[in-house]
């Protein structure tokens, strides 16, 4: 309790409204997404174009967490590069790897 | 001619020490090359699902007719649609989808948390980290429940595995629900991949629910505030969104596609 008393003399900032105003409307599209992806999958058939629309919805959300909540849009170029880079290259091994999934299947069903 | 000049300098100072080139303090950079590290990690685990995801048949029939087998894989709407206190009522991906509610706004809090932190704030400091550990906490509690109720099986009519092959499905005598060695609901692979991506994700926001608890009570004896900063928030922030972020693309490709 102590601790409480003696370092209350630190000078508070107020609280800037634009911020947290902005912060909330972030939280919002990430909601209305979320909820956009819920109505996709029960009302469109099931196949490539509904995939599409998942993966592509996906990264939307993510580029608002990490540019926004993560802050790195306001970070520096060269710190931007060395986290965006690497992930440009995971997401062609996503593309071929999927792919290399469907050229097994066609291997077992011509197989077995 | 003269700026080039001076922008070769600078850029020959960025580089020569003294000061950060990233303009970042050591700690929270360092936070972000572990995070880029631990999203291979997941980028590993999930590539692995969408590689064995095609290279199983697809279902082809409709969704209400849903019957899992081995020879298909299975679709995540007629798994994943248990609520709890609402036994054998099938509300397809609802829960799942209040986890991802629960995960992103727990996020927002965190964000809230490092923005008083900027501002010395430690009151609104304190209460953001509390609702941020709530929502944590809510999130495991939420996850146990979903891996209780796949182990345990749906008890729907028709699933199961028929051990002694005699075309009745018995409680006590067939196998229902999944292990890491029998599954019900299709391939062994998903139960496996189930219980290691939702696991490897789970232990991710239970290491955060101790760093926020670790940071929340720094805060509140005024550690972060003697120290003059709350940097501290902010790192913890850039894992608790990390987790966020990942559970995403868990909810996207696991429960989604």
């Amino acid at each position: 309790m102590t601790h409480l008393e003696e370092t209350s003399t630190v000078e508070v900032k107020p609280a800037d409204k634009s911020v947290i105003k902005r912060l909330l409307r972030i939280a919002l599209i990430l909601f209305l997404v979320t909820v956009f992806e819920f109505v996709c999958a029960f009302t469109m058939p099931r196949g490539a174009l509904l995939i599409t629309i998942f993966v592509s919805l996906t990264i939307v959300k993510a580029f608002y967490i990490v540019s926004e909540f993560m802050h790195l849009k306001y970070e520096s170029k060269v710190l931007i590069w060395s986290i965006v880079l690497p992930m440009i290259l995971v997401v062609w091994l996503i593309v071929a790897l999927i792919y290399e999934g469907g050229s097994i299947l066609a291997d077992r069903t011509a197989m077995f | 001619m003269a700026s080039s000049v001076s922008v070769e300098q600078t850029a020959k100072k960025l580089w020569s020490g003294g000061v950060s080139p990233f303009r970042v303090s050591y700690g929270k950079l360092m936070m972000w090359f572990f995070l880029l590290s631990d999203a291979f990690t997941f980028s590993g685990l999930l590539i692995t699902y969408g590689l064995l995801r095609y290279s199983y048949p697809a279902y082809e029939g409709k969704l209400s007719d849903f019957v899992p087998s081995q020879d298909y894989w299975p679709v995540p709407e007629a798994v994943f649609d248990g609520v709890p206190f609402l036994h054998g009522v099938s509300i397809p991906l609802a829960f799942v989808g209040l986890m991802t509610f629960i995960l992103i706004l727990s996020s927002v809090t965190m964000v809230l948390a490092v923005e008083a932190g900027h501002r010395m704030d430690r009151k609104n400091v304190i209460k953001w980290m509390l609702w941020t550990i709530v929502g944590g906490l809510t999130f495991l509690g939420c996850q146990a429940w979903e891996w209780s109720h796949f182990i345990a099986g749906s008890g729907k009519e028709g699933w199961g595995i028929d051990l002694n092959g005699d075309g009745i499905l018995q409680a006590g005598v067939d196998f229902f629900g999944a292990n890491l060695a029998m599954n019900e609901y299709g391939p062994q692979l998903f139960a496996d991949l189930f219980f290691f991506i939702t696991g490897f994700h789970g232990m991710h926001v239970l290491s955060g629910v101790v760093l926020n608890s670790v940071i929340f009570y720094q805060a509140a004896v005024g550690t972060l505030e003697r120290r003059g900063h709350y940097e501290m928030v902010e790192k913890a922030g850039l894992y608790w969104h990390f987790v966020d972020l990942v559970w995403v693309f868990v909810f996207t490709f696991f429960y989604l596609i």
